[in-house]
């Protein structure tokens, strides 16, 4: 019999919404629990006490926590229906590239602080943090080399990990009024972000943008100062 | 012994960087021959090394028949996938769960304990040195209870043998050491950490660790130079940022 899969989780984290990407994906069931970060259940606070943040997978009672830790636990656990490739060299450069999306250590290439420094800033201080993000972006724009995923003709996991950037970044044009990544700039990137919003195992795991734009609203007006 | 394969090994390196000692001891653990070629940092950057990792410009890179592999645990999971046999050790346990657990912590050594280790050597601030120091305690604290709930017996994270997360771990002794020397305290104080402290004499004795082990002496030496090379740049930065004031009057 198989063992029971829960995700502990929150709406609105990109970190969440790419595990269940790679769950639907792979056809995993699993009990989503939603959970208040404000007050966070016991669940979550013992089933990752070093970090106490979703998204944790719990798998037949065992947790593991750190979306990207996930990520390859699910792979390996439910092989069938590959997120990465066979060949072990392949394999080693998928996560090579995962990094230069968004780990940090020091890199100049972060798409991650530079998207959060688009969102937070304003005038002046927007517009050099959205010229840093498009050169990081210019990067992938580069990695894709004319595929249509960056796993090639199917996507894989650092499509799923890379997942984030089109969705936030649709979402915070749209609040802002603003174009960040374009046929115009980037045009094999601006066709992966639709191509890959489009794929059903992604599409039905989205949160709906209404409720994410309401979200990053009361996001900027928290971060406002009184 | 995985040797006339007609595979090329070659380790772009720098003696004192806790990361490519991660990747040696696992070539090591393997009996992988390999070629170790020797980067002169801070000072510069080989071509080799800029085209093989153009966008982190970092050691180590592994280049296995001319292909280069970059970042340390993705370097440590790619040799254990690729030189995988019945003689040498597996350094990622085969069962998915504790694959992942290892995953988790060796994420959390370079997120946590390395970046305040770093912090701390770097800053010039007492008080921040201070937080950096205590933040890497607690790092270290957490890895204690690790292995305490982990070992199932055995001297090392990975039970009997030397593991992922030793290799994460046990990198960075050295310059715990060094950062110890610096504060006047013991990182791995076996009153602090006696399980730790054990762990680290173990690693550090290990066959395959031992003769790769930089001295930690000369990782103070090297650390005055370091820090001689950021205050040089620092202050040539500083220089370059002040314009030039004709005088107004």
């Amino acid at each position: 019999m198989a063992k029971e899969v829960k995700l502990l989780g929150f709406w609105a984290s990109a970190y969440v919404v790419r595990v269940q990407i790679a769950l639907n994906f792979k056809g995993i069931e699993y009990e989503y629990v939603e959970e208040d970060l404000k007050k966070k259940s016991e669940l979550l606070l013992q089933s990752n006490p070093v970090y106490r943040q979703v998204p944790v997978l719990v798998h037949g009672g065992k947790p593991i926590p750190e979306s990207m830790v996930i990520l390859e636990y699910i792979e390996e656990a439910w092989p069938e229906k590959p997120l990465l490739p066979q060949d072990p060299y392949q394999r080693a450069m998928a996560p090579t590239f995962k990094n230069k999306i968004y780990r940090s250590r020091s890199s100049p290439f972060q798409c991650l602080p530079s998207g959060v420094k688009y969102f937070t800033t304003k005038g002046e201080d927007q517009l050099k943090a959205k010229e840093e993000l498009v050169e990081n972006l210019r990067i992938l724009e580069g990695a894709l080399q004319g595929n249509k995923f960056f796993a090639g003709e199917t996507a894989g996991m650092v499509d799923i990990v890379a997942g984030w950037l089109p969705f936030w970044i649709r979402r915070m044009e749209g609040l802002f009024g603003d174009k960040v990544v374009e046929e115009d700039n980037l045009p094999h990137l601006n066709a992966w972000f639709q191509d890959y919003l489009s794929l059903p195992f992604v599409r039905e795991k989205l949160p709906p943008p209404d409720k994410v734009c309401a979200h990053l609203r009361g996001l900027l007006a928290s971060l406002e100062p009184n | 012994m995985e040797t006339g394969r007609g595979d090329e090994v070659k380790l772009i390196g720098m003696w004192a960087s806790p990361f490519v000692l991660r990747v040696k001891v696992a070539l090591n653990l393997k009996g992988v021959h390999y070629e170790s070629l020797e980067e002169d940092l801070p000072f510069g950057k080989s071509q080799l090394l800029l085209d093989s990792n153009p966008v982190h410009k970092k050691v180590p890179v592994l280049l296995h028949n001319g292909k280069p592999i970059c970042e340390s645990l993705i370097i440590l999971e790619y040799i254990d996938e690729v030189w995988a046999s019945a003689g040498a050790p597996a350094i990622l346990p085969s069962d998915p769960y504790d694959r992942a657990t290892a995953r988790f912590w060796a994420a959390y050594v370079d997120e946590k304990i390395f970046a305040s280790m770093k912090g701390a050597l770097i800053t010039e601030s007492d008080e921040k040195r201070k937080a950096l120091v205590e933040s890497t305690l607690v790092g270290l604290g957490s890895m204690e209870e690790a292995l305490d709930r982990r070992s199932k017996g055995g001297k090392f994270f990975g039970g009997e043998s030397i593991g992922f997360l030793d290799l994460a771990l046990g990198s960075l002794v050295g310059w715990l050491r060094v950062m110890g020397k610096a504060c006047g305290m013991n990182f791995l104080d076996p009153d602090r950490t006696p399980r730790l402290a054990g762990w680290a004499e173990s690693f550090c004795e290990a066959d395959p660790i031992k003769d790769v082990l930089p001295d930690t002496d000369k990782l103070v030496e090297f650390r005055k130079t370091l820090q001689a090379a950021m205050e040089a740049a620092s202050a040539a930065a500083a220089a370059a940022a002040t314009p030039a004031t004709p005088s107004t009057s």
